[in-house]
Order: structure tokens, then C-alpha cells, then sequence
């Protein structure tokens, strides 16, 4: 208790502001703190997640059904739940962490966020669930993201890709074609731009927007595994085709193929030209799709001029077109420390079942388990995109995701000064490679 | 009342509640986050002890120093945008037309918060449909920068909005200081033919040093650990050409965490912030109060 009231304390001297309440209620709701093993009838699974009524009221409800299906299925079992906002989540759970009072159940991201938790032994393995038959409705690649050393700590729920979206009506008034080559895709890029189009909107204040432009080109130029491999120390960053890369982004920029003053718009602000027809293409995960599909508050005619295609191949590179960058976002972690653990893995099996058949239909979540898109009624874009994804040959984890924290914040400096021009490709490769060695 | 007041007792019973609240939530954590600057913790799992490995990290840290100059800049501009306030300040005091009215609207930006602050100069900024930018193009200025994105402007882009953001807060303590300055005095200054310039800068400037003397320490020292308008406008971008000693720290220790060198980083604002006062009383302190 004294240890987390000195990080709350520590939190509250850092940031210099409040806000923080929500971090004291798991103990007040544990029935049977201290008691061995045995599940007992009475039992209540806390569980925390990020999706409040408010602004995430479709992902809200589906969880409340999920829930109360499972109560009335397992009778003597409460689940209580916890919600915070997303921003709030990420601070909380390291709170609660570092005085290791995670609730029973919670929600976690892949890779390098999740590691520090394992490391602390703080999450339980989830391997036994997975055999449990629950592992073959996975997507290949999905668990992997949320294993450390072979053992899946996490369930995955959600799952997306980042194609790029185009709007129709712009490509037809000035006769362009979807590109299929990166030639193609620059010609289109000249096009738009000699006409006075924003070709490509993009948000690189927020710079794991810029870093997917950059991951795709090379993906295309270098192969599905150079980059992941010099994330992992295997391969160089300073690679001939890493720095390629990066200067085909500066070519990009010097065309003005991204729209004015990007460094400093929010994803939020890049959006508007792309909704309000001013910009033509606009690359951004999959979770966009309600907005070009289902979602009313956008008119219908806009929703209607939006397609999408896959980043074009580039001539002469290693890679292939149906190589996606993309990744699972959130997934299920069970605490180590929960006193009610068994309960709690019969639940987060039953969830992520369920999550499955429901999410799609109901809130446009791409599940990162297997959806039979025949039995399912959905727009032809969310089709179109599930079979992308079934087709998949590679899908390349975030690259921010994929490093630690403290090598994801120099990424993203060094994406932002690539994208401004402050740096050259060569700096830009030198500088993830001397990171990614500090590391070791 | 004054039995009451003499008694140890009592004055202890007053004093010790504000006295244990403040231990625990200031001085308390003070020791503790520069005890933490002593570990390797990632705020999730173990801490190991690492000695002064930090701070002497720090000393060798760019993106640190570069923090901290810019913050330092932050702190020169404020402290020179106090004579504008003060100017404003001192003509809104003269019995001019619709003084009431216009101090008014100095004072409304203080009612704002920092969010809305920064989402408003989010949008006079934005490149293209922003009002300044908006506003040079109609002219015929079709080359304006987009001000936040820039990294030689972005840093004055925003200081721009902090002036703003402060001006109803100093503004209304010069205004309330110059209120006290009693009538008779300048009333005799003007029987005597002072001109309101010689009286602005011999009578009431000089009456209101010490209130001015206050309002730059509070300048210096808010600027120093200045984090809100920053943190919303730009994180620090592009690529930490606004970062601040502030966001530097909130990056280290809750983006990449390092939470013993965020603490670190926290612990070196702090001693900034001592230092920073104790200078400025040293160089402002005068032999005694000027008094008519």
C-alpha cells in the first residue's frame, strides 16, 4: 500500500498534475485474497479495460454482453470491471504495476510494451489456454506478437493492416490508375500534385504515421525481413536497402507529395483534408474502415468514393505486394499474481471466442482470429480487406511496436527529422543502428 | 484571541495539518525522485541501484542541454514580455475610454484552459486552413510558413501563444498594484508639470518594483518547468525542436521508460528552479523599498 501510494506520489511530482484517481479500487473487490488455488464458487475476476461508454460505445457494449453471457453461464462468477479512457490506461497499468496490484484481467499491447512485464513476472502464460484448441482460430503470426521466448503471454484481439485509402472521384478527374509499380504510384504523385491536389495526407506530429510510409518502402525495396531483422540485431540498419528507403521518402517530400506543414499536424488534423476530398490518399490501419463504410455521421456519397489498394511494388526490389505492415493491437494478459487465476483464463478463453464471432459485425473490429467471411454480413470494403488478409504472405509488426520504448522514441525523432530534411538517409540509418547497439 | 494564539499547543494543532500535507506531497516526493534518479527502472519492474550513472548521463546529454536551453529562451521571453504587460497594464490604469471593457479581455484568456488554449492556436497555426496562414494568402503572401512544423519557428510560434496564454494573470496584478498608488502623489507630480511619461516611469513604476520583482521570479520559474501548451501543440516535435526541460522528462519517463532518468531530469529542474530564484533575489535586491 505504502508503495503505491509513493508511486502515485512519484507520478503526481513528474507530471505535476492530478488525475490519477482510478488507481485504487483492485484490493477493495478481491474476495479471497491469500487463499490457495482452489477456485470456489464464489469468485470475482476484476477485469480493466479501455474502451468507455463514451467514445467507444460499440467496443462498450460488446464487452458488457460478453460479460454478462459469461456470468449467467458460470453462476457465482462476477466480473468487475474497471474502464478508462486510452490515455489513462497506459499510466495506470504502470502504476499498478510497480506495486503488482494489476487486476485479474486486462488488456496489454504487443512486443516491446508487453516485455517489461513478463520480465517482471507479472503476467501468467496463456500457453495452455491456446492448446485448449483455442490457437488454431488465431491468425498466424497474431499470438506470436504477444510471446516472449516462445510463451504466449497475451490474446490477441484485434488485428490490422495499413493499406492506403484513395478517393475515387479525385483519381477519375484526372484519369489516374490505381498504381501497381512505384513508378506508376509517382506519376500519380506528380499528377495530383502539378494539379494542385494534396496527394498524400499524412500526421507526423504523430510519427508512427510517417514511420508506416517508411516501413512499407523497405518492405518493397529491401524483402519482409530486413527490417525486422535489424530491429532484432540479426542485420544492419545501415543496409543499402534501409537507406534507400529512406531517401525515396525525401524524394517523396521533395515532389511535396505529403501535405503542408505534416511535422506538425496530429493524425486527427491529417484527416480532415482526406474527409473533406482536398487530399487524394491517405495510408492508415484498418480501424479507419467504419469511417468509408458503416458510420453515418460521414455522407454517404464520400463513403462511397473511397477504395483502397495495396503499396505498390517497386522494380527491381526484394519484396512482394501481398506484405503488409500492420499488427495486432490490443490483447488479454491474465495477472500471475491473481488469486482467482484458473477463473480468470476459463474467462479470457471464453471472451476472445466470442470477441470473434462479434466484433466485426457489431463495431467494425477486425478480430485477430479467423473470420468465415461467407456467414457474415458485411460492407464489400471489409470483405475485400479480410481477403486481403487471408492472402496475406507477410505482415511486418509497427516498428515502434516491434523495438523497446526508449529505441521507439528515437525512431520516431529520427522519422520526424527524415521527413523535415533535417537529417540524411545516411544519418537516419547510422543513428537506429548506434540505438538498437546502445541497447544490447 | 490572543490566549489562544499564545498557547504552543494550539498553534501546533493549526499548523500540523497543512504541515503534514505538504511534507507528504511535496517535500516527500522531492526526496523520492531524487532518490530514484539513483536507479535503473523502467517503472513496471525491478530497480537496481546505478549510483549516480544518471545524472552524470545527463550531463552529456544533447537532447537534454538542448531542452534546457530552449526552456531558458522560454524563460528570457517571458520575462521580457512583463514590460509589454506592463505597459498595457499602466494605460489601462489611466482613466482612459473603455479601460473596463478592454481590461476585460485581457483577462479572458486566463479563464481558458491550457487544452482549449492550445487547440485554439492549433488552429490560427494550421498550415493551410489556419488564420494566419489564411489571413498571408488572402494578402497575396503565397510562400507562409507552417508554423508549427517548421523547426526554426515552431519554438516562437508557441512562445507567442504562452505570452497570450499569461498576459490576463500579469496584466491584473499590475493593475491591481497601480490601483494602490495613492491618488495625492500623482496629483502632485502633475501640479509639479510631470509629463504622464515621467510619471509612469518616476513615480508609479518605482512604487511597484517590489510587486514587479515577484512577478519575474514567477515568469522565470513558470517558464522553467512550462509543459502544458507544449505537450498538446507540438510533443516536443518536430524531431525536439520545441522540447522543453518538461516534455523531455515526461518523455524519458513515461514513453521510453527510463523512470530513474526521468527522475534524474526532474531532480536537475528542480535545482535549476532553486538556482534561477536565489539568482534573481541576489541580483534584484535593492538597500530598502522606495516610498514617497
Amino acid at each position: 500500500m505504502i508503495k503505491k501510494l509513493f508511486s502515485l506520489i512519484l507520478v503526481l511530482t513528474l507530471v505535476g498534475l492530478g488525475g490519477c484517481g482510478p488507481a485504487d479500487d483492485p484490493d477493495a473487490t478481491d474476495p479471497t485474497p491469500g487463499t490457495d488455488g482452489e477456485v470456489v464458487d464464489e469468485s470475482t475476476i476484476s477485469f480493466t479495460h479501455l474502451w468507455p461508454a463514451g467514445s467507444s460505445a460499440q467496443h462498450n457494449r460488446i464487452v458488457e454482453s460478453i460479460i454478462s453471457e459469461y456470468e449467467e453461464a458460470n453462476p457465482g462468477v462476477t466480473i468487475d470491471v474497471d474502464v478508462l479512457s486510452n490515455d489513462q490506461y497506459k499510466e495506470t497499468m504502470t502504476i499498478l504495476a510497480s506495486s503488482r496490484q494489476l487486476p485479474d484481467v486486462g488488456l496489454t499491447w504487443a512486443a516491446g510494451y508487453m516485455t517489461p512485464f513478463v520480465n517482471g513476472n507479472m503476467f501468467a502464460s496463456l500457453d495452455d489456454v491456446i492448446e485448449d484448441g483455442l490457437g488454431e482460430e488465431f491468425i498466424p503470426g497474431t499470438v506470436e506478437a504477444f510471446s516472449v521466448n516462445e510463451t504466449a503471454y497475451g490474446l490477441p484481439l484485434e488485428l490490422n493492416i495499413a493499406p492506403i485509402y484513395y478517393n475515387k472521384n479525385i483519381f477519375a478527374e484526372y484519369d489516374l490508375e490505381v498504381p501497381e509499380t512505384y513508378d506508376e504510384f509517382l506519376n500519380v504523385v506528380q499528377t495530383l500534385e502539378e494539379n494542385g491536389v494534396t496527394p498524400i495526407t499524412v500526421g507526423n506530429r504523430e510519427p508512427w504515421t510517417g514511420s508506416m510510409w517508411y516501413m512499407y518502402l523497405a518492405d518493397r525495396i529491401g524483402g519482409p525481413e530486413l527490417l525486422t531483422n535489424a530491429i532484432e540485431r540479426t542485420d544492419t540498419f545501415e543496409d543499402e536497402a534501409l537507406v534507400q528507403a529512406a531517401e525515396e521518402i525525401q524524394n517523396l517530400v521533395d515532389m511535396n507529395a505529403f501535405v503542408r506543414g505534416f511535422n506538425g499536424l496530429g493524425n486527427e488534423e491529417a484527416k480532415g483534408p482526406f474527409m473533406n476530398e482536398q487530399a487524394a490518399m491517405y495510408m492508415m490501419g484498418t480501424w479507419e474502415l467504419p469511417n468509408y463504410t458503416t458510420n453515418e455521421d460521414v455522407p454517404q456519397e464520400f463513403r462511397d468514393s473511397i477504395g483502397f489498394f495495396k503499396f505498390p511494388m517497386v522494380e527491381g526490389g526484394a519484396g512482394d505486394i501481398d506484405s503488409f505492415v500492420g499488427g495486432p493491437g490490443v490483447g488479454l494478459f491474465v495477472s500471475e499474481d491473481s488469486p482467482v487465476q484458473e477463473q480468470a483464463k476459463d474467462f479470457v478463453q471464453f471472451f476472445v471466442e466470442r470477441w470473434g464471432e462479434t466484433s466485426v459485425t457489431d463495431a467494425g473490429v477486425i478480430p485477430a482470429t479467423v473470420v468465415n467471411t461467407d456467414e457474415v454480413d458485411l460492407p464489400d470494403m471489409y470483405i475485400d480487406i479480410l481477403d486481403e488478409l487471408a492472402g496475406a504472405s507477410n505482415i511486418t509488426l509497427y516498428a515502434d511496436v516491434q523495438m523497446t520504448a526508449s529505441v521507439a522514441q528515437t525512431h520516431l525523432d529520427l522519422i520526424q527529422s527524415l521527413f523535415g530534411k533535417h537529417i540524411t538517409p545516411e544519418e537516419f540509418a547510422k543513428r537506429h543502428e548506434e540505438a538498437l547497439a546502445a541497447e544490447e | 484571541m490572543n490566549k489562544v494564539m499564545s498557547n504552543k499547543l494550539i498553534i501546533t494543532l493549526y499548523v500540523l495539518p497543512a504541515l503534514l500535507l505538504i511534507m507528504v506531497l511535496i517535500y516527500v516526493p522531492i526526496v523520492l525522485t531524487g532518490y530514484y534518479g539513483l536507479m535503473r527502472w523502467d517503472g513496471v519492474g525491478e530497480m537496481t541501484f546505478i549510483g549516480l550513472d544518471n545524472y552524470i548521463r545527463l550531463l552529456s546529454d544533447n537532447q537534454f542541454w538542448r531542452s534546457s536551453f530552449h526552456s531558458l529562451l522560454l524563460a528570457i521571453f517571458s520575462t521580457i514580455s512583463l514590460i509589454g504587460y506592463l505597459i498595457i497594464s499602466l494605460i489601462l490604469a489611466t482613466k482612459i475610454k473603455g479601460a473596463n471593457f478592454l481590461r476585460k479581455i485581457y483577462l479572458i484568456p486566463m479563464l481558458l484552459s491550457s487544452v482549449a488554449i492550445a487547440q485554439l492556436w492549433l488552429k490560427i497555426y494550421h498550415p493551410t486552413n489556419g488564420l494566419l496562414n489564411s489571413l498571408l494568402f488572402t494578402i497575396g503572401f503565397n510562400n507562409a510558413p507552417a508554423w508549427l512544423a517548421d523547426r526554426s519557428l515552431v519554438l516562437f510560434s508557441i512562445f507567442i501563444a504562452i505570452i497570450w496564454q499569461y498576459a490576463g494573470f500579469y496584466i491584473l496584478i499590475y493593475y491591481a498594484a497601480l490601483k494602490n498608488i495613492p491618488e495625492s502623489i500623482i496629483e502632485a507630480a502633475k501640479i509639479d508639470g510631470a509629463t504622464p511619461i515621467q510619471i509612469a516611469y518616476k513615480i508609479k513604476f518605482p512604487l511597484i518594483l517590489g510587486v514587479f520583482k515577484v512577478t519575474i521570479i514567477l515568469a522565470i520559474v513558470g517558464s522553467l518547468k512550462y509543459f502544458d501548451l507544449i505537450w498538446i501543440m507540438t510533443g516536443g516535435g518536430p524531431a525536439g525542436a520545441s522540447e522543453v526541460i518538461a516534455s523531455y522528462m515526461y518523455k524519458q519517463a513515461f514513453s521510453s521508460y527510463n523512470f530513474g532518468y526521468g527522475s534524474a531530469v526532474g531532480f536537475y529542474l528542480l535545482l535549476f528552479c532553486l538556482i534561477a530564484t536565489w539568482l534573481i533575489r541576489k541580483l534584484t535586491t535593492s538597500k530598502e523599498e522606495i516610498q514617497y
